[in-house]
């Protein structure tokens, strides 16, 4: 066995796991992430999966891919290119290829490289023997065989050894970034605690792999990459999706109420739900609903009950929630719907990222029906924002719509966690016995009228869809009263303003390029911003997580900069909002739709344009 | 073993006038919602609960305008989704007594689904489902449990669907309490309101109600005064299935599974050979026999169908929260956020 080889430094490391969706690459990338972030790297994840829960084996279409970026300098996002692919099949080298950096590692399991797998890949010919692979550093690895052989006398069945072959893939790229096994063995440990022969089976094909990349020299030399310098603290991993629900839990901690969440599965917002299910040990009520729309209503009846209310959707579900959306906001009940957008329109893409439901948000419902719009930007701060839109509906009694989107949902990122005395305060306008209520009278401040729950002696009273009398709430068909009513609601929801904080700008205030944008985007461009500026460009950032209203400082901050460009992933939906808020401003736009985040790369090839045009 | 929700007793007597709102009633004169309010009030008012425990909730209709006259907990909501807002109010507070108020159109065409699930879940809620065989706040067009054939609006040559029979759909959706009764018998409906309370579940109360505008005489046999005693059938558990002006009709089961009708004292038929009504029969058969007859070869059933014990939705949700927080190592969000995998950076 060879001794320990020369061992080189990298700032940051991009690594893609690519195989059938069968072949558990989601696991082995969320194993190689964990580890890497309790190593003490900074992380961000991409899971880039098919709709389809088993497409046709070995096709292109049924690919599951898990890109991971891992550093000891800050990292914002999953990398645009992979130093490392790990592809199970000929179909997962086909679709991944483009995004291996030149002279890159790629690993593939030699054993599915037959006639049969190029012809379900599409392949003409084998790949690993086209001169297009002579400039990568091409590992075969026999992952199969070596994984039955491993296994031929563990007392597994065919089948269980068949399944633990990514366990070998995944102890090869330890040894190559010289990672401990101990985190990921645990792991195995708990998840088959129930069957010992898969705990030890799936144990020695990891170590197996290690012992392999290392008798092979897999790499002339292993890369190190040190822990990054962070702010002191405890830590952990989250998805976006995960750090939306506990938000939401915190937040009804906070309020001192207890949380519904009446919501319908759909990608990419299930695992919301999912998560909310869990917490019954926090006393969180979840209602599987049979439809879109009775997962809206009966959160809205649980808010008219006193319960802080949820719904959780993607693009077409919100669509189906309008009607209701606007009953909400008839009836001024407190209210969070969280939509995790996704391709569309119609059901479109279902597993891949957009940003094309913003003007949806803002305006699509019926009648002069305004509402609060804020974005999370980051799997992390999923967390921050879904609290953030939980204060902001039950303070001022309004539904409040919180935008991701598939690429922060489903990420990871290390994320220090706080702690609850930290967070902010939530005051909920509730109406109590002995109260002279009216529905519909007001706080001076904030224009939200008090919450009468049922239950509470004394105040009964009816509200419902039809138009409102001021402060009494009876029915009212009065014109100049719908006229007040509808004034009202605007204003209320545009005092939100005066609660939030002025937007950040990352840059100088007279830089030559102002970068917008907002929501899921945020890693990519302050990325790209950041390295141009490391390139000494003068450019700046700016990104909303405050959509609607708008901070106060918005018109402020965008006409101080000559050129301004809106990055978005869609047809350029902000850029219109913004057009249409400042009339004077001329902005630029970048936008994509292609199911995928932004590259860094092309954003900075975007604004080097933009910085030197006259 | 689960607790049952106790629901706290009203310290004071309340009277029907104690549930009438300050809002005046804008039913059209002679219409059969009427006396469904008065039975509503007469029931709540005997149910000895504190009136803040009352919440009625409603679609879209004529008769979704309910809450606006009652002096309860409201909410008039939007078309057919009152049994999913009243599903949301329930789970987020079981203590409260739900009354839900739909039309034929608002809980089974547009509303259709959430009516079958809410039956399904056996949430505890009273719905009482206002059957006149018409849209009447927009006019006049067929619903879904029109005659086929019938003319109107949307089918001025005849509607040619067959319509729902709403006991058919709620049995299929497993209900476990369906009633009937008719707008004019303030007595009967009040009766099958306080028996729907008690059910715990979600309990159907269809009501067969005369559209004086858009379809006056729907239920004419089953109301009229000449011929309702032959064409309607109060059934009461435990009693004999026998109707008529003379009384001596009642049903029996022939050998190809199919109620019958007979004449008591003819063809040798004695009282003991009537049917006795077992409201009570987890299994479904009679309760479908039953709620499917219709006149004029049948009495239509009135009273209580089907009342069978379950446990409802919102006790089940309760019981398996307080099982889980028992035994849980996380009580508070900050556990959560420092659950799993956690590591220090110095």
């Amino acid at each position: 066995m060879s001794q320990k080889i020369k061992i080189i430094e990298r700032d940051e490391v991009v690594i893609r796991f690519s195989g059938d969706s069968g072949d558990g690459m989601q696991l082995t990338g969320t194993q190689f992430s964990d580890t890497s972030a309790l190593f003490g790297n900074d992380v961000a994840t991409f899971p880039d999966y098919p709709a389809e829960i088993r497409a046709p084996q070995g096709t292109v279409g049924g690919v599951s891919g898990f890109q991971l970026h891992f550093g000891h300098m800050e990292v914002n996002t999953p990398g645009d290119f992979a130093d490392v692919l790990v592809a199970m099949n000929p179909a997962a080298l086909k679709a991944n290829l483009k995004w291996v950096k030149p002279s890159g590692t790629i690993i593939v399991n030699e054993d599915s490289f037959t006639e049969r797998g190029f012809e379900k890949a599409g392949y003409d010919s084998n790949p690993l023997e086209d001169e297009k692979l002579a400039d990568y550093n091409l590992i075969k690895a026999r992952v199969t065989s070596l994984t039955k052989e491993c296994l031929k006398d563990s007392g597994l069945d065919q089948k269980s050894i068949l399944r633990s072959k990514n366990m070998f893939t995944l102890g090869m790229v330890y040894w190559m970034f010289d990672r401990p096994l101990e985190h990921t063995e645990e792991f195995i440990t708990n998840k088959f605690k129930k069957y010992p022969l898969v705990v030890e089976g799936n144990k020695m094909v990891l170590r197996a792999g290690f012992n392999f990349a290392k008798t092979i020299e897999a790499l002339p030399y292993n890369f190190s990459v040190a822990p990054a310098k962070i702010k002191k603290g405890t830590y952990r991993n989250i998805t976006g999706n995960k750090a939306t629900a506990w938000g939401l839990i915190a937040a009804a901690e906070k309020a001192g109420l207890e949380l519904f969440c009446g919501s319908y599965p759909i990608t990419p917002a299930t695992e919301i739900l999912q998560e909310l299910a869990a917490r019954k040990d926090l006393g969180v009520k979840t209602f599987q609903a049979e439809d879109e729309i009775a997962g809206i209503c009966t959160s809205i009846g649980a808010s008219f009950a006193g319960n802080f209310a949820v719904t959780t959707t993607s693009g077409p579900g919100l669509a189906l929630k309008t009607e209701a959306a606007g009953l909400a906001v008839m009836t001024e009940l407190p209210l969070v719907i969280v939509n995790v957008q996704r391709g569309g329109p119609s059901t479109g893409l279902p597993t891949k990222t957009e940003q094309s439901d913003l003007m949806q948000a803002i305006h699509g419902r019926s009648g002069e029906c305004p509402m609060p719009v804020i974005a999370a930007s980051t799997p992390s701060n999923c967390f921050e924002y879904a609290f953030r839109a939980g204060k902001i509906a039950l303070e001022h009694m309004t539904p409040v719509i919180l935008l991701t989107d598939g690429f922060i949902a489903n990420g990871a990122e290390p994320w220090r966690i706080p702690k609850m005395s930290d967070l902010s305060t939530i005051n909920v306008p509730l109406a109590k016995e002995g109260d002279d209520y009216q529905p519909y009278a007001r706080d001076k401040e904030k224009l939200t009228r008090k919450w009468a729950v049922p239950g509470t002696k004394g105040l009964e009273h009816r509200i419902g869809g039809l138009e409102k009398m001021d402060v009494t709430g009876t029915v009212s068909y009065v014109p100049e009263n719908h006229q007040v009513m509808t004034d009202i609601r605007s204003e209320r929801i545009r005092r939100v303003a005066n609660f939030i904080p002025d937007l950040p700008v990352k840059g100088n205030d007279e830089a030559d390029v102002l970068v917008v944008g907002w929501g899921g985007t945020y890693g990519h461009l302050t990325t790209a911003v950041r390295e141009l500026q490391a390139d000494g460009k003068d450019i700046a950032l700016a990104h909303f997580h405050y959509i609607f209203p708008l901070p106060k400082n918005t018109e402020e901050v965008l006409k101080r900069y000559k050129k301004v460009i809106i990055c978005e992933l869609n047809e350029g939906q902000f850029a219109e909002y913004l057009r249409a808020s400042f009339q004077n401003i001329k902005f630029n736009q970048y936008n994509k739709l292609q199911g995928l985040p932004f590259t860094v790369m092309e954003l900075k090839e975007r604004f080097n344009q933009l910085l030197e045009e006259k | 073993m689960i607790d049952t929700i106790l629901k706290p007793l009203s310290p004071e007597k309340l009277t029907p006038r104690d549930f009438k709102s300050d809002q005046e009633v804008k039913w059209c004169p002679g219409c059969g919602d009427h006396g469904v309010l008065i039975s509503v009030q007469k029931a709540m008012a005997a149910m000895d609960l504190p009136k803040e425990m009352f919440a009625v909730i409603s679609g879209i209709g004529c008769s979704s305008r309910f809450p606006y006259y009652m002096d309860t907990y409201g909410f008039h909501t939007i078309h057919g989704r009152a049994a999913a807002i009243a599903s949301g109010v329930k789970s987020a507070n079981p203590d409260l007594e739900i009354l839900q108020v739909s039309g034929d159109g608002d809980a089974l065409a547009i509303g259709g689904n959430h009516f079958i699930h809410a039956i399904r879940r056996n949430i505890d809620m009273t719905i009482l489902l206002f059957n006149n065989e018409i849209y009447g706040l927009t006019k006049g067009q067929y619903s879904p449990t029109s005659k086929q054939g019938m003319v109107t609006k949307t089918s001025p040559f005849g509607t040619i669907e067959q319509p729902f029979h709403p006991a058919e759909l709620a049995l299929g959706a497993q209900s476990k309490f369906y009633a009937r009764s008719i707008d004019t018998n303030i007595k009967l409906t009040t009766e099958l309101i306080l028996s729907g309370s008690k059910h715990r579940g979600t309990s159907i109360i269809e009501i067969l109600q005369n559209c004086v505008i858009y379809n006056d005489g729907a239920h004419t046999l089953i109301t009229d005064k000449e011929t309702k005693h032959d064409f309607q059938l109060i059934l009461r558990h435990g009693e004999r299935m026998i109707f008529g002006k003379e009384k001596n009709k009642g049903l029996v089961l022939g050998g190809n599974g199919k109620l019958i009708v007979v004449t008591i004292g003819k063809f040798g038929i004695a009282e003991q050979d009537i049917l006795i009504h077992d409201a009570h029969n987890p299994d479904p058969h009679m309760a479908w026999l039953l709620s499917n007859m219709s006149a004029p070869e049948y009495p239509v059933a009135l009273g209580v169908i089907r009342d069978v014990a379950a446990l409802s939705y919102e006790e089940k949700m309760v019981q398996q929260i307080k099982d889980v927080q028992a035994t849980a190592t996380i009580k508070c969000m900050d556990d959560l956020l420092n659950s799993g995998d956690t590591w220090e950076v110095k």
